[in-house]
């Protein structure tokens, strides 16, 4: 298991190595680049919805947070952008400890409930506090960050930024998971009072786990907030947050793989309908932008109808079918899948 | 000092108007197994969710090692020496069999969540230290050859041995087994009562809630018989075989 996830790590690295020189329209470089930035918010919302058994319905909240925090202190202070993203990660963290401490006491999904809340008061503000935000029409002149002395100024040069950050987010969350603190986490999921009869805080670690799924999103709006240099309400609405939960249980919940999967398939899933629908266009079918709605319907229904882990635990269970017709022995695929992509697991109600 | 490791002084527990323990006044003994009997309903376990911190007592107090626990979290009591198992078993499905036990193996490391994002498994001694704790549980419980099965597709025999691994890898004064036996087949219930002896070899005192009296009778030093949540007899297997009360308890005289 350790061994895999290090190899699909030094692939990973591999991968975005040599993707720039692949990929020079800086078009698509772009929707990598917010392919990573999601994938980020969703590792971290992977490890509190997969691992501990929690759903946050507001994680677009915490990456508004990451992006707005940048974005006044560096556009309207002229902070340093490592700075700022350091201190909008901080107020994150405390919001996340003044939102999680009293809605993880309670068992249940109380935490969906105040997420949720949570993030229309963000969205709201944002729109409303005209003199902080900038109101609809948002904050502009966002710099760029500096990185040993070199200005992150193309594409290609943001492309190796952000992905290194996500390398690293996956390399933590790794570490994390095969560690005295994950098993307790894992722990929790499986059952919370043979946890708390070991001796595990149950309350603290929900809470702790919270709150570095809300650094992960926090890093990510600061990142996007850099990226684009403008920030507006418009993106972190309610729907935003859904996105996130969406692409983590579509790529399978239970394995950070799962959630990057699930990051990066439905962020460049637009591009794709684009570049198909100049196909339609030729067979004489009119493919409007409107029409996305309605794919991601059907394929979130596709989904979880017939792959209910999720893409990537499907993808694997796969791939380990096909090596077993191979070698010709009898094997049961998709049922050896690791400790973690957990056997008994309901959706999202454990 | 006392020879008990746990004493239950005038111990209530009601749920709203119903009483489930009532001025239930009982010692265990250090590095003996204790039983605890009695017809469903009796409130058995309800005492032990009460000595765990699961439940709150209503009155009375509840001492271990001379210490007043009633009033702590559950995880706190596990902090300074009571592990439990559960009698509908509670082990953590999506985990191998080693990692359950190296759950266990919590109380006894102290990594943070931020050491461990930052350190890998490989360079942290603690993470070494816990697997290796975990393997002698584990051999312990001779379920070596299950290490890396999920343990959701153990049978009900061995998931209940490795709850027991669990419970013991923290290292407890005081394990508490909720119907150990439940749901074995007669040879693992002789395994089982083979297992609780080794237990107290080990110096751990062992009180357990169980049915199957054989296993009681043959297992227990001593022997406490609830009924109606207050205590009806205790003592040695032998005189509780003998007592008039226990005896129109269990045959409904």
């Amino acid at each position: 298991m350790k061994g895999k996830n290090s190899a699909g790590l030094i692939a990973l690295i591999l991968a975005v190595i040599l993707l720039p020189y692949i990929i020079t329209n800086d078009y698509y470089l772009g929707a990598l680049i917010f392919a990573g930035l999601n994938s980020l918010a969703c590792i971290g919302l992977c490890m509190l919805m997969g691992y501990a058994g929690q759903i946050s319905i507001g994680h677009g909240a915490f990456v508004a947070i990451g992006a707005y925090g940048s974005g006044i202190l560096t556009a309207s202070f002229a902070w340093s952008p490592w700075l700022a993203m350091f201190c909008s990660l901080i107020m994150a963290v405390v919001v996340a400890i003044v939102l999680g401490i009293p809605a993880l006491r309670l068992k249940g999904h109380y935490l969906a409930m105040a997420t949720l809340g949570f993030a229309s008061i963000v969205h709201v503000v944002s729109v409303a506090a005209v003199d902080l935000t900038g109101g609809p029409s948002g904050i502009v002149n966002i710099p760029r960050p500096k990185l040993f002395g070199y200005l992150l100024q193309t594409d290609t040069q943001y492309f190796y930024f952000v992905w290194a950050v996500v390398i690293i987010g996956i390399y933590c969350a790794f570490n994390l998971i095969d560690s005295r603190v994950g098993r307790g986490l894992r722990a929790l999921h499986g059952s919370e009072d043979a946890a708390a009869s070991l001796g595990i805080p149950v309350t603290w670690y929900k809470v702790q786990v919270f709150i570095l799924s809300a650094v992960y999103a926090s890093v990510s709006g600061s990142l996007y907030a850099y990226y684009v240099n403008y920030i507006d309400p418009g993106p972190f609405d309610i729907s935003y947050s859904v996105l996130l939960v969406t692409m983590v249980a579509v790529g399978g919940l239970h394995n950070i793989w799962g959630a990057l999967t699930g990051a990066i398939v439905l962020s460049l899933l637009p591009e794709f309908l684009s570049f198909v629908s100049d196909y339609l266009r030729f067979f004489g079918i009119e493919y409007q932008q409107d029409y996305d709605t309605l794919v991601y319907g059907l394929i979130l229904l596709f989904i979880m109808l017939f792959l209910p882990e999720g893409i990537f635990p499907s993808l694997r269970g796969a791939v380990a079918g096909i090596i077993a017709l191979f070698k010709k022995t009898p094997r049961m695929s998709g049922q050896n899948s690791g400790p973690i992509a957990g056997r008994r697991f309901s959706g999202h109600d454990k | 000092m006392t020879n008990n490791i746990l004493e239950l002084d005038h111990l209530r527990k009601n749920f709203g108007g119903v009483v489930a323990v009532s001025d239930l006044s009982l010692n265990i003994a250090k590095g003996a197994i204790s039983s605890l009997i009695g017809p469903n309903g009796a409130g058995k376990t309800t005492i032990f969710n009460l000595v765990t911190g699961f439940a709150q007592p209503s009155g009375g107090h509840i001492n271990f090692s001379d210490r007043r626990i009633n009033g702590m979290k559950p995880h706190a009591i596990a902090g300074i020496g009571i592990s439990r198992t559960f009698q509908n078993v509670q082990i953590f499905p999506n985990m191998s069999v080693l990692e359950n036990i190296m759950v266990g193996r919590y109380l006894r490391s102290r990594a943070g969540m931020l050491y461990s994002c930052i350190f890998p498994p490989i360079l942290r001694n603690e993470e070494k230290r816990i697997r290796e704790d975990a393997e002698k549980q584990l051999h312990f419980l001779e379920l070596e050859q299950y290490a890396d099965t999920p343990a959701g597709s153990l049978p009900l025999g061995n998931q209940r041995m490795l709850e027991i691994a669990r419970a013991l890898a923290l290292e407890p004064g005081l394990l508490l087994l909720d119907e150990p036996a439940s749901g074995l087949n007669a040879r693992e219930t002789i395994a089982m009562g083979e297992l609780i002896g080794k237990i107290k070899e080990m110096n751990v005192s062992v009180w357990l809630v169980e049915h199957d009296m054989d296993l009681v009778m043959d297992i227990s030093d001593y022997v406490a018989v609830i009924n109606f949540g207050g205590l009806i007899a205790q003592g040695t297997p032998a005189e509780i075989q003998r007592n008039p009360e226990v005896i129109s308890a269990y045959l409904g005289g």
